[in-house]
C-alpha cells in the first residue's frame, strides 16, 4: 500500500479504570505495520499513561506501561503531551517515562519522543493530521 | 465523499451507536460512500445476535443488519476486542474450542489492521464515542 496518511492516536484516558489506553496501544502496535506516518497525543487524564514507576500488582492488572518505551521499534517516534494537562495534574516532564528513539539517519542516536506542546500547539498538531482515532 | 466509521462504546449503554447509525443511513441517503464501519471497545457488543431488547425499544443490531444488507454494508467486528468480550464467529468458536457462537447476520469478525486500512482509504474516519 503506497499511500501514506498521517495518523494521530489521541489518548484522553487515564491507563487503568478503563480498558481504553490499553487497547489504544494494541491498536497503534498492530498500525505500525501499515508504515503510516504515526503520532501519538496524550491529554487530559491521558497524560497518567506516560508515567513512570507504575506498579498495578496490588489492582491485580496488567502493567503496559513498558510498552510505550518500546514504540520505537516500531517507528512511533513523535508523543506529543499537553502541557496544560500536566500542569493541572501537577505533573512535570520528570514524572513521565524517559522515552526515546534510535535515528538510524543520525548514526542511531537515542532522541527523546516526547515532545510537550502547549494547549494550542496540540491543536495545530490536531489540524496537520490525516486520520484522528481517539480514545 | 467516502466515510470510514467507529464504533467504541457499546449498545444502549451507550448512545454512540445509535448515533453512529443515524449518520451512516443519512450518509448513504444523500449519496456518500460509506466504506466501512469498525466496532471497537464496547462496541463489538453491538454485532451479537443473543440480545433481546424490550420490543417498544430500537433493536440495535437489527438495524444495523438490515442496513448491512441493503447497502452492502462492510460492518467488522474486532477480534481482540471481540475475544475479551465472548462474542465469537463459528470458526473461532470451533478454534478456540468454544460450544456456541453468537456473531449477527450482516457482520464479520476480523484484526485491527482493517481500521488502519479503513483510515488510509477513506476521504473521512469518523470516531462515535465517549
Amino acid at each position: 500500500m503506497s499511500i501514506v496518511k498521517k495518523f494521530l492516536y489521541v489518548n484522553r484516558k487515564a491507563p487503568y479504570g478503563t480498558i481504553y489506553a490499553q487497547e489504544a496501544l494494541e491498536v497503534v502496535l498492530i498500525g505500525a505495520a501499515f508504515d503510516q506516518d504515526v503520532s501519538m497525543a496524550f491529554l487530559d487524564d491521558g497524560v497518567f499513561q506516560l508515567t513512570k514507576g507504575q506498579d498495578t500488582k496490588e489492582a491485580g492488572l496488567k502493567n503496559f506501561s513498558p510498552t510505550f518505551r518500546a514504540l520505537g521499534d516500531y517507528e512511533v517516534t513523535k508523543l506529543y503531551v499537553e502541557q496544560e494537562s500536566l500542569d493541572e495534574r501537577g505533573l512535570t516532564l520528570d514524572d513521565l517515562q524517559d522515552i526515546q528513539w534510535e535515528d538510524e539517519d543520525d548514526d542511531y542516536a537515542e532522541k527523546p519522543s516526547i515532545i510537550v506542546v502547549s494547549r494550542a500547539g496540540m491543536a495545530d498538531v490536531m489540524a496537520d493530521q490525516d486520520v484522528i482515532l481517539s480514545f | 465523499m467516502k466515510f470510514g466509521i467507529v464504533v467504541s462504546e457499546g449498545p444502549y449503554t451507550h448512545q454512540a451507536s445509535d448515533s453512529a447509525y443515524n449518520f451512516v443511513k443519512a450518509a448513504l441517503a444523500t449519496g456518500h460512500e460509506v466504506s466501512r464501519v469498525f466496532f471497537y471497545h464496547d462496541g463489538v457488543n453491538v454485532g451479537t445476535r443473543l440480545s433481546i431488547p424490550p420490543q417498544d425499544d430500537r433493536q440495535i443490531q437489527a438495524q444495523w443488519t438490515a442496513l448491512a444488507k441493503e447497502h452492502g454494508l462492510d460492518l467488522v467486528i474486532c477480534i481482540a476486542a471481540a475475544q475479551r468480550r465472548g462474542l465469537l464467529d463459528k470458526n473461532e468458536a470451533d478454534r478456540q474450542g468454544k460450544d456456541a457462537n453468537n456473531i449477527a447476520d450482516g457482520f464479520r469478525i476480523s484484526g485491527l489492521g482493517q481500521l488502519i486500512e479503513m483510515g488510509i482509504q477513506a476521504d473521512r474516519t469518523i470516531t462515535f464515542g465517549d
